[in-house]
């Protein structure tokens, strides 16, 4: 198989998926502009044109509205958020409209549209460029998140939360971009709701997402050099989360961490924290370790960058406090 | 589609004014009775923007509407019975019990769902718009909103974003006078909400709300630009709810105005004023008004029977369509 950068899995997943199906169209402010979106978007705008390659006005709230709009009367829209933070101005959109109007009218019209939320951060941006906001959108009944961690994912699971007839927030590191591995050229699909063991282990479960895999694996394999032998589980999908692997490995290993990329008060540790106390209590030989963002807005300044942002060496250190518990 | 403004056309139109005062009164007195518990509000005083509207549109033309939806909902086409059966949040309901009076949906009739936060559907307007023209379809999207959801910040955006696109949609203002509790000179700098289309180089027009005709004629030309591909309209209808913000009281009581600006406006009689035209220019007789009235009573008391009868929803069904299930359509 051929291995490509994650960037270009994601531009060659919004060719096909645009291609291949003429309810697809891309939407968003900044959609045809490189430096929004990383390259991503390359291309798009010269092979289907302004109409289905979307740009907008800075108008977040009405955008995203159109978008629930145009998937109610029949599209499969792409919403490109080219920051999350962004994505605060069209919280009512999202959460009042998208996330209800299945159930709220009795289960009639859906909202298939694929929320592309990019996470932009480091680089000294501060705290409104910056922010990563998975936890709050997997709150939310009605919303399906999911957080692709290699350009396979990327491709797939883009694929399916496109097919999806519900929303999907689909949320893009973009530390990740630069990232290669191994992709199929056609189309395919990685199930929602399905994730994945990264490596077998049977001394502790660590469960990470998105970008924080990739730390992941460099601290088992710091780790492993200190005899400890973790397993590595990507999720994949937050919201449907698959307990049935976590729980599996939890019950196999008996110690679980989280490194999540999110503000720890709240975040995803703390809901798989809780999922693994309830229904894998007797399990347990430790405490569970979290490892996350400190509850602070970002910094701009790279000393405090460094220290905010977890990496290999927080995650390792996380794995070695709960062993000696 | 019939010429409304011929005496066939105008019967139509006062028929579908007057379902609609006499559901609301009905649903009102409900209310009361407690039989009806979820936030109901009442459209009476308004008939004629959503019946004047409504008749210059298709099927496959989409109406979103808003927390005072039942007037809208009715002219569209949608089902009574189901629309009752809903305000008693029963499982025979528009939407099975799940949106309350607030939200019923029909989307076979173009009634896709109300939002019930201002502002919030017209985005979503929009955005079918864009979708049928995507589609290749001549369907038009129209969404209704009151004075007050002008002031939400989305309300800009959506008219600068249907402009610029030049998207078939139009923006139907339902101004009432009030904001909930807040009366218009109270929230609003600028009353004359029509001028604000302006900034969006789209026609902006003010229109008596409350004479069906020149609704339907002005709304009539707004639509047709829209499926010609002229883009957007903003009109804004001046009308007056009688009752208050929810429920069937007039906010009389609660100090929230008066009554002899309610008098004013009840002098002002939609409904009356269309029964006036239609004896004049249609020839309706007395006993012809007798059987039109009879005819809604029967309708309503039978779907008010059926919503009594139907069963509510069973509670197993609480985490059904969380999500819908299932691959691509």
């Amino acid at each position: 198989m051929r291995t490509i950068p994650y960037v270009q899995a994601i531009n060659e997943t919004l060719h096909q998926a645009i291609a291949g199906d003429e309810r697809v169209f891309l939407i968003g402010a900044g959609v045809t502009t490189p430096w929004y979106v990383g390259g991503t978007t390359v291309g798009l705008l010269d092979r289907f044109g302004p109409e289905r390659i979307i740009d907008t006005p800075v108008s977040e709230n009405a955008v995203t509205g159109a978008a629930i709009g145009a998937a109610l009367a029949g599209m499969r829209p792409i919403l490109m958020h080219s920051r999350m933070d962004f994505m605060f101005y069209a919280m009512d959109q999202i959460a009042n409209q998208a996330a209800n109007w299945y159930y709220m009218f009795g289960g009639q019209l859906s909202v298939p549209l694929t929320i592309w939320a990019i996470v932009n951060r480091g680089g000294e941006q501060a705290a409104q460029h910056s922010q990563s906001l998975q936890a709050m959108f997997t709150h939310i009944p009605g919303l399906k998140v999911v957080m692709p961690a290699t350009p396979y994912d990327a491709k797939g699971l883009l694929l399916a939360s496109i097919a999806d007839d519900n929303p999907v927030i689909y949320i893009d590191d973009r530390w990740l971009y630069e990232k290669t591995g191994e992709v199929p050229e056609e189309m395919f699909t990685v199930p929602l709701g399905k994730g994945i063991v990264r490596k077998d282990g049977k001394d502790v479960t660590l469960v990470a997402t998105s970008y924080l895999v990739t730390e992941a694996i460099k601290a088992a394999a710091t780790l492993e050099k200190e005899g400890i032998d973790v397993e590595l589980i990507d999720p994949r999908s937050l919201k449907p989360l698959d307990e049935d692997l976590l729980l599996k490995s939890v019950k196999k290993t008996g110690r679980l961490v989280i490194a999540d990329g999110g503000w720890k008060t709240a975040g995803i540790g703390a809901e798989l924290a809780a999922l693994a106390v309830e229904k894998a209590f007797k399990y347990l030989k430790s405490p569970v370790g979290r490892v996350s963002l400190p509850d602070a807005p970002a910094p701009a300044s790279p000393t405090l960058e460094k220290r905010y942002y977890p990496d290999a060496d927080s995650i390792a250190a996380s794995v070695r406090e709960i062993l000696k518990s | 589609m019939v010429n409304n403004t011929s005496p066939e056309g105008l019967r139509k139109l006062y028929t579908t004014m007057l379902t609609i005062r006499r559901l609301e009164e009905r649903l009102g007195e409900l209310v009361e009775q407690r039989e009806i518990q979820c936030p109901t509000h009442l459209y009476i005083g308004q008939e004629a923007v959503a019946a004047g509207v409504c008749a210059n549109l298709k099927p496959t033309d989409w109406v979103f509407s808003n927390h005072r939806n039942h007037g809208h909902y009715i002219a569209k086409g949608g089902d009574l019975k189901a629309l009752v059966a809903e305000c008693y949040v029963k499982s025979t309901g528009a939407s099975r019990g799940r949106g309350g009076s607030m939200h019923p949906a029909q989307p076979e009739m173009g009634l896709p769902g109300s939002p019930a936060i201002l502002s919030g559907s017209l985005p979503l307007a929009v955005g079918a718009a864009l979708a049928f023209r995507l589609q290749g379809k001549d369907s038009v999207a129209v969404v209704f909103f009151g004075d007050g959801a002008t002031n939400e910040g989305v309300f800009y955006e959506s008219l600068n974003l249907a402009s610029l696109k030049k998207l078939p949609v139009v923006f139907i203002c339902e101004n009432n006078l009030y904001a909930t509790h807040m009366p218009v000179g109270a929230c609003l700098a600028n009353t004359e909400l029509y001028r604000k289309a302006a900034a969006f180089c789209i026609p902006g027009l003010r229109i008596d709300g409350n004479n069906v005709v020149e609704v339907y004629k002005e709304s009539g030309k707004a639509i047709a630009a829209a499926r010609r591909g002229r883009g957007p309209t903003l009109l804004e209808c001046m009308t007056y709810r009688w009752r208050g913000h929810v429920g069937p009281s007039t906010d009389v009581d609660r100090g929230l105005r008066s009554q002899a600006e309610l008098d004013a406006w009840m002098a002002r009689c939609p409904v009356d004023a269309a029964e006036r035209l239609l004896k004049e220019k249609g020839g309706l007789t007395d006993a012809e008004k007798a059987a039109i009235e009879e005819n809604i009573a029967a309708e309503i008391e039978a779907a008010v029977t059926f919503a009594r009868r139907s069963p509510y929803p069973d509670d197993k069904e609480l985490l059904t369509d969380v999500f819908k299930e299932g691959k691509c359509r």
